[in-house]
């Protein structure tokens, strides 16, 4: 399990030379002109956060229901998790679209990769910083000159912002993708998100009653998370697509929480394609609070919108920090699908 | 056919529903103590299973864990080059064939000033010892990074990993034990780096599920976090923790039982497994890493001799309860049926045939006795009824002979009326009603000459025949002796005497006696201790005051004295017995002289045999139905005078 997407990328791309003519051929062979139309699909490229995962249920239900193809591509989701960066990948092009938090976003942004929030899917932070009772930390003062677990790379900007708003000074310990140095002592305080590593821990055998939870968002420190992006370059080549893209994604997240049971299955076997443990109860944990991250508050009718208000927020404070140099002016930031051409 | 009520169907009744009930107690607590001595054995066997299989694990990470503190050791004491380094590790993991691989990380620009992270692995691949450098096979994540690495820098302790995939180095599932080494510098102990040593899971994992439990037991392993590292459940291993399973099956009881284990604790439980399926589980920690061995024993197996056993009991429960009812049947028919035949008998004998055969009865018990005693009554009361029959016989013919001495008794008496229809002067009237069949009291009348009537009444002693022979004698005599004598002073004491003379049954009689002069009216009379009688003329009613004179029998030489009393024409003479005056009724009270007295106040005087049955009607009022105890004897005699010829 070592292939990695710069190996797999050039197979790709011979695929991408021949199958077009032959898909094309196929297509006109099996189906009626009428239908010849739509089969010209647009072939594109995404990559999640993270591997497979409930956290991404809606683009995994959109493409196995065929709400992708529906919409005109032809889409294919890249391998993600360790070693891969979706800002890279897009970056560097191996990658049209990828989810990407707020902060990674403005952070590549403000070091000159020209991204775009194509639409805002999780709408606050769900990042919380947890610590066991029993060592005593119950408000983000004391976790001064205590050990804190961090993730390395772009996942650390919100709690760093947080304890340099609130002029801390934490021992930073890098924490990876288990929560076993959390478990075993080895810090005082881990970083965890709520959808996820909170659950890994409880089914770890510690009882919600024996947390402290310091919710980020509670903080005041609303980082909106998962949004979908692309280069600037791309969607002015084909704003068509990207329209259609976030269309169908959104459309793949109502549908994955219409049917959590069908979304799980579907997300379950990609997982273990992916090779990745695949234990359903957690992934139905995910769901549900991917649902009460996506569908909350004002924005239930319309999810997707990146706010005016928070990103502003976001750029404020992020500036402050010292994370950031400058942050681009909203509407050169947001791209709104509904909006028309930007 | 015998009907529900029989005694054979209720005996089978309760019998059959008193040992059934019985059985079914006896088989209940019978399957409850199996249980509960099963479950104690199983408890020890169990712990005995899950004790020898920690041991067997224990040794094997100890041993490990013992090298591995060893090598740290070294390192902290020694120096050693490059080559000297690769040396320890590479003979460690060919000493150790516990050990899948071994290697020793260092802190950066620990090793070597020129590179950055240095590590050094030998691991086991294909039968050979092969080597790598982690500082290049970890792609993504530094080995700085890894838990085996970062929980024991921290901690400054040996510290067991969470079984992991070592997706790069060894690339197996695998568990490793790391210890930090130090050396010291300026009087600081400064981390060096991490020394470390695998054991392939799948080796432990396959010695805890080569272990047969009954058919579907098995022993399971988890680990410092409840995740399942050997089940029979494949898709559950490294995958669920027992938290997870529990949140899916919500069910807390579990969640409870998995914190129990994390926390190294140990017992024995009935509870479901992972599967659903309850089971008696006996877990115990593995001190070493933290992790838990349990034994699991699915209840219906670990059951299931106990259950066949309590089935055959119980089948054999049933054909000895068939067995029971079979025998009540037979005994309760050696009971019923000579009843049943005797009881036809008894019909037969209430009919009145008591010549009808009791059935024969051989055996000696309670019913054998009951058919014997049967059979004596029966006899006796053919003896009874025969006695009773002669008897009846023969007081039937005495009652005969008493009839027919009433008819003679009676027609000794004059009972036909008008007595002297040819003879106007006077009338007479008499009535006699014996209180038996035959009485003691008696009148009579009769001329002694052509113008003297002599009438009298009497009362004998005593009742019945005795006293009916002794008034016939009485009777005849007076009668006799009044013709021959003519006054009634002589008379008296002229039976008297004659009386007297033989009386050895000492019997008496009063006797009233008079003498009627039809022509003047004149009465002589003389009373032998009788009631006195009543005058009815101008004056009134009354009694006569007679000279009471002594009873006729008992003394020989009584002297009476006549007296005397003149009727004018339309006088009446009512003479009594004591049956009259002392008719009872049921309140014992007697008639009484002035009652008497009173009714003949009220009484028709024209007719004598009115007034006498007037009489007659108010004692049996009087009486009101009590039995006539006395005779009641009455004679009324009336004065019409000369004149009236």
């Amino acid at each position: 399990m070592t292939t990695t997407t710069q190996k797999k990328h050039p197979g790709w791309q011979k695929l991408k030379l021949i199958g077009v003519p032959f898909l094309f051929l196929l297509l006109a062979c099996v189906t009626p002109p009428a239908a010849a139309v739509e089969t010209a699909l647009q072939k594109a490229s995404f990559m999640p956060l993270w591997s497979p995962q409930a956290q991404f249920a809606g683009y995994y239900v959109a493409l196995d229901k065929g709400i992708f193809a529906r919409h005109g591509i032809d889409l294919k989701i890249l391998k993600a998790g360790p070693g891969h960066s979706p800002a890279q990948a897009l970056q560097n092009g191996t990658a049209d679209f990828a989810v990407l938090w707020l902060t990674t976003a403005l952070q590549r942004r403000s070091d000159g990769t020209k991204l775009v929030n194509l639409a805002q899917i999780i709408q606050k932070s769900s990042m919380m910083l947890i610590s066991r009772k029993s060592s005593n930390i119950k408000t983000v003062a004391d976790m001064n000159g205590r050990k804190v677990g961090m993730w390395g790379g772009d996942l650390s900007i919100p709690p760093r912002a947080l304890f340099a708003e609130r002029g801390i000074k934490v021992h930073e310990v890098l924490q990876t993708h288990t929560v076993n140095l959390f478990l075993r002592g080895g810090i005082d305080v881990t970083s965890a998100m709520w959808y996820n590593e909170y659950h890994t821990i409880l089914n770890s055998g510690i009882d919600p009653e024996e947390l402290n939870v310091v919710s980020l968002n509670e903080q005041g420190m609303n980082f909106p998370e998962d949004g979908i992006y692309a280069l600037e370059r791309t969607i002015h080549k084909n704003p068509a697509l990207a329209r259609a893209f976030v269309a169908a994604s959104l459309e793949g997240w109502r549908y994955a929480f219409a049917h959590p049971e069908e979304a799980l299955d579907i997300v379950i076997r990609y997982m273990r394609e992916a090779q990745v443990p695949a234990n359903r109860i957690h992934q139905k944990w995910m769901l549900d609070r991917m649902r009460d991250l996506i569908m909350s508050g004002a924005l239930r009718e319309t999810p997707g919108i990146l706010r005016k208000k928070d990103y502003e927020a976001v750029g404020r404070r992020m500036l402050k920090a010292s994370l950031i140099r400058s942050y681009p002016d909203y509407t050169v930031f947001s791209w709104r699908s509904d909006a028309g051409e930007k | 056919m015998p009907g529900k009520n029989s005694i054979a169907i209720k005996l089978v009744l309760v019998i059959t529903l008193c040992s059934a009930l019985i059985f079914a107690a006896t088989l209940g607590y019978n399957y409850y103590r199996s249980r509960v001595i099963l479950v104690q054995e199983l408890e020890k066997n169990a712990r005995n299973l899950a004790m020898a299989l920690v041991y067997r694990v224990e040794t094997e990470l100890v041993a490990v864990a013992r090298v591995t503190e060893g090598m740290a050791r070294s390192l902290e004491n020694g120096r050693f080059s490059e080559q000297e380094l690769l040396s320890l590790i590479r003979t460690t993991v060919e000493k150790n064939p516990e050990i899948y691989g071994s290697g020793v990380a260092f802190e950066p620009y620990v090793f070597s000033a020129a590179s950055r992270l240095y590590a050094p692995y030998y691991y086991r691949e294909k039968g050979k010892i092969a080597f790598s450098r982690l500082e290049k096979s970890y792609q993504y994540v530094p080995y700085l990074y890894w838990d085996w690495y970062q929980i024991p820098r921290e901690l400054g302790k040996l510290e067991w990993s969470e079984p992991y995939f070592d997706e790069g180095a060894g690339n197996i599932l695998m568990s490793t034990c790391s210890v930090p080494f130090y050396r010291e510098a300026g009087g600081k102990r400064q981390l060096q780096g991490v020394v470390t040593a695998d054991i392939s899971l799948d080796s432990l994992t396959e010695l805890v599920s080569s272990v047969k439990v009954l058919k579907t037991g098995y022993a399971t392993l988890l680990s410092r976090n409840g995740m399942v590292l050997a089940h029979p459940l494949k898709n559950a291993v490294m995958n669920e923790t027992s938290f997870s399973m529990a949140e899916a099956q919500h069910d807390p009881a579990m969640r409870k039982l998995g914190q129990k284990m994390i926390r190294g604790e140990s017992g024995f439980i009935l509870h479901k497994n992972l599967m659903g399926v309850r089971s008696w589980i006996y877990y115990a920690p593995v001190r070493s890493t933290g992790w838990t061995l349990a034994v699991v024993f699915p209840e219906t197996e670990l059951l299931e001799n106990v259950r066949r056993l309590s089935m055959t009991m119980a089948a054999m429960g049933f054909v000895s309860i068939l067995l029971l009812i079979a025998a009540v049947v037979y005994i309760a028919s050696t009971i019923t049926k000579p009843l049943r035949l005797l009881a036809l008998a008894t019909d037969e004998i209430a009919s009145g045939n008591f010549d009808v055969d009791l059935p024969p009865v051989r055996s000696k018990d309670e019913v054998g006795m009951l058919a014997h005693d049967f059979q004596v009554m029966k006899e006796n009361l053919k003896e009874y009824i025969k006695n009773l029959t002669e008897t009846t016989a023969a007081k039937e013919r005495i009652q005969s002979e008493l009839k027919m001495a009433t008819d003679i008794q009676a027609s000794l008496l004059p009972r036909l009326f008008p007595a002297f229809p040819d003879r106007p002067e006077f009338d007479i009237y008499a009535s006699m009603d014996p209180a038996k069949e035959v009485g003691g009291d008696f009148y009579d009348f009769f001329f002694i000459d052509d113008t003297h009537l002599c009438f009298l009444i009497a009362d004998v002693s005593g009742k019945g025949v005795p006293a009916a022979l002794y008034m016939m004698v009485a009777k005849t005599l007076l009668k006799s002796e009044g013709q021959r004598l003519g006054e009634p002073d002589q008379i008296l004491s002229c039976v008297n005497k004659i009386l007297a003379s033989d009386n050895d049954s000492c019997m008496f009689a009063t006797v009233f006696c008079a003498i009627l002069n039809t022509e003047t009216g004149d009465i002589r009379f003389a009373n032998a201790g009788h009631n006195p009688p009543l005058i009815m003329d101008a004056q009134g009613i009354r009694y006569l005051k007679p000279k009471p004179g002594f009873v006729l029998g008992p003394m020989p030489d009584t002297i009476f004295e006549t007296e005397r009393l003149a009727l004018n024409p339309g006088d009446t003479l009512f003479l009594y017995t004591d049956g009259v005056t002392e008719a009872e009724n049921e309140e014992q009270k007697l008639y009484g002289e002035p009652e008497l007295k009173n009714a003949l106040h009220r009484a028709p005087r024209k007719d004598l045999a009115d007034l006498i049955h007037f009489i007659r009607r108010e004692v049996t009022r009087h009486a009101n139905g009590t039995p006539q105890s006395d005779d009641v004897t009455m004679v009324a005699i009336k004065y019409r005078g000369a004149a009236a010829q």
